[in-house]
């Protein structure tokens, strides 16, 4: 075993693997290693404060976090296990939760979690398997809408409010604004074509599934989906309110009216040269939804030091940490689950703009479509949704398509 | 010379090949061997398993409906890439052959893409090829309306490949520069007198005598399209559907997105297999095609 994983190494690795080191045995010195898909420089320096505080009442552990690319993250983590070189603990993005809680790969946190009841059920529910925590969901971020304020008051348009803040409303202010102004109308952040699973704040609007509760049944070809999708085939085409492929366009760069993403993002307008609102997602004909995006952390069995592992991730979550944390990625903890305690470390944010976006989606969000075998199936569906990206697209066919593509592996 | 000295020799000579001789044997016998190893097993790294499954990935192969679409991805963008490639270069070598004012300027520039990162190289093309980027905009400006070249199964192919075609067509150029300054000259006086046209003297004289370049650079050609990653990677991620979803791609997807390392070991035994096919072909060919070999 050791052997296979060795050579694997420097098969599969190369440079990467020159990083494993540190000793087996539990007295002396540590080092533990957490992997992130954040870089962030503001991010990375509170990780390292509260790392700093642990060092001092541990000092013969050390934390160190190794932040890769987001967009190839899951992958290069599993290179890293496959060769031998798995980090103490890990990020993982709710795509691969499935997969990374299923599989045995972490080691159960019960034990390393302060007042778990404090966890919100709706927070917890991807991340246990036979009532057991395996990770520690520490951001569960809603999806809302940033509305470029100055960009649509250009165009002379004006942001709907209450009952009239419906997506075909959305869409009609969008493409004006991007009529008259030369920019982009709505772009669903990271979606860029791939990444469809960055379209479920859109089409749960319409009560849409990827598939079934239980995974096992296609839900592509379903009506709700097909009426979500004729609804986003034609705000892209037919009524220009969406980038079409391949056009980029940044909204945090003042390119575009509208943008769908996670309040996590907000700290991108740190230095904002624009005026501009975070508005929840609108009303579909399903009425009044929210969509959430999480992240976890657990601890990896293959990691060499399981048990200070779990006791770093004890102290990174309590509840002092917690509400350091939640600045960037609003917790799980009921407690601070208030626009009162939200507020006092997100001043981006209004308190009424935490309650409706972040505060009632978390209590009432689902969670973005994951699966187990995820990579495989987003892939699959992935490649049988381009037929879709044409503006004379029958769309129907293609989302039969997609069914035809997944079912296999859903069923298996 | 004693048999005490030839042995010093003889150990001598193993201590200079031995740190080329391990390079090789740890970074290209071992992990070839350790393929076929894999490629037996189901590998499941999230779960930490690795278990014996004999022919079962190879059955798999065989019943992956994507392979035939995967492999036949794969033929186009070879095909493609060669044919226009040896084609281009051939043509580009004769013309910068000619005695005439600046060609040492064309030269370098159609040899500097080659020493430009490929990835780099591959990300700009990536903008220049967006639907609002830069070639578009250029053909807006002269009245045509391009397609969204990334975004549609024929273009986004053609786009691979004259991508990869531009990086790498100079460096086939210098060779057949080289080659064909190495034809005598008096061939050519002598089949002029004779009375032969341009055309004939370049098929009846240049083509046979730069054969043995012409037989590297398509097994050097072939060879390397098949290993073509970075730039599907980097302009289209495999699509649109499954279009450019070529054979390194696929075993990559396989082994490194989902996790299946020991079917993507597999896919990289049939990938061994058609390189091997195809440079053991092209060595038999060389007997019948090329003319003279120095």
């Amino acid at each position: 075993m050791k052997l296979r994983a060795a050579i694997a190494s420097i098969v599969l690795l190369g440079s990467v693997a020159a990083c494993g080191g540190g000793d087996s045995s539990s007295d002396g010195p540590v080092t533990l290693r957490m992997t992130t898909w954040s870089a962030n420089e503001a991010h990375v320096q509170l990780f390292n404060q509260i790392a700093a505080d642990y060092t001092t009442a541990h000092p013969d552990v050390t934390v160190k976090f190794d932040a890769l690319p987001v967009d190839t993250y899951t992958t290069t983590l599993t290179t890293q296990i496959a060769g031998g070189n798995a980090p103490d603990l890990a990020w993982i993005l709710e795509g691969s939760a499935p997969d990374f809680v299923s599989s045995g790969a972490l080691a159960p946190v019960d034990d390393a979690i302060e007042n778990p009841a404090e966890l919100a059920p709706s927070a917890t529910a991807l991340w246990k398997q036979d009532g057991k925590l395996i990770a520690y969901p520490f951001s569960t971020s809603p999806f809302g809408v940033f509305v470029n304020t100055d960009l649509l008051a250009k165009a002379g348009q004006q942001l709907p409010t209450g009952t009239d803040w419906t997506w075909d409303n959305a869409i009609a202010v969008a493409a004006a604004t991007a009529a008259k102004t030369g920019k982009q109308g709505l772009v669903p952040r990271d979606f860029d074509y791939k990444d469809w699973t960055n379209l479920a704040p859109v089409f749960d609007g319409w009560g849409a599934q990827a598939w079934s509760a239980d995974g096992k049944t296609c839900g592509f070809d379903q009506q709700p989906m097909v009426d979500a999708m004729t609804f986003i085939h034609q705000a892209i085409f037919t009524k220009k309110a969406i980038p079409g492929p391949g056009v980029a366009a940044d909204f945090f760069a003042g390119e575009s009216a509208m943008t769908i993403t996670q309040i996590s993002r907000a700290s991108l307008l740190k230095d904002g040269k624009f005026k501009w609102a975070l508005v929840p997602l609108p009303t579909g004909p399903k009425g009044k939804y929210s969509v959430i995006g999480q992240g976890g952390v657990g601890v990896m069995k293959q990691g060499k030091h399981v048990d200070a592992a779990k006791d770093f991730l004890k102290f990174f979550t309590n509840d002092a940490n917690s509400a350091k944390l939640a600045q960037f990625f609003p917790p799980p903890r009921t407690p601070q689950l208030t626009a009162d305690t939200l507020a006092k470390s997100n001043p981006l944010l209004s308190k009424e703009q935490l309650q409706s976006v972040v505060i009632d989606g978390i209590s009432n969000g689902v969670v973005k479509p994951s699966h187990a075998d995820n990579a495989q199936i987003s892939q699959a569906v992935r490649s049988a949704l381009d037929p879709m990206w044409k503006a004379d697209a029958d769309v129907p066919a293609v989302l039969k398509s997609v069914c035809t593509a997944i079912q296999p592996v859903l069923a298996k | 010379m004693t048999k005490a000295t030839r042995r010093q020799d003889r150990l001598t000579a193993y201590a200079f090949i031995a740190p080329q001789l391990a390079g090789t044997v740890a970074f290209v016998l071992v992990p070839l061997v350790l393929v076929f190893w894999y490629s037996l097993h189901e590998w499941n790294v999230l779960a930490n398993t690795f278990t014996f499954t004999g022919a079962d990935n190879y059955r798999q192969l065989a019943d992956d409906p994507n392979v035939p679409k995967v492999l036949l991805a794969t033929l186009f963008f070879s095909a493609g890439l060669v044919v226009v490639n040896l084609s281009l270069a051939l043509l580009l070598a004769v013309l910068l052959n000619q005695k005439l004012r600046g060609t040492t300027v064309f030269r370098v520039l159609f040899f500097s893409p080659v020493v430009v990162s490929l990835v780099a190289w591959t990300i700009v093309w990536r903008f220049m090829l967006q639907d609002n980027g830069g070639i578009n905009a250029f053909l807006d400006a002269a009245g045509v309306d391009g397609p969204n070249w990334l975004r549609s199964g024929g273009t986004a192919m053609a786009a691979v490949i004259v991508v990869q075609v531009i990086k790498n067509v100079g460096l086939n150029m210098v060779l057949f520069l080289a080659a064909l300054q190495g034809v005598p000259q008096e061939l050519y006086e002598a089949a002029r007198t004779d009375g032969a046209n341009a055309w004939t003297v370049f098929r009846r004289i240049t083509l046979p005598l730069i054969s043995p370049t012409i037989l590297l650079t398509s097994i050097i050609t072939v060879v390397g399209s098949l290993q073509v990653f970075a730039q599907i990677a980097v302009l289209t991620e495999g699509g649109p559907g499954t279009s450019t979803t070529v054979l390194v791609y696929y075993l990559y997807q396989q082994a490194f997105q989902f996790h299946a390392f020991g079917y993507g070991a597999t896919l990289s035994v049939l990938l061994f297999l058609i390189v091997l096919a195809l440079t053991l072909f092209q060595w038999q060919l060389r007997k019948r095609w090329v003319f003279h070999e120095s």
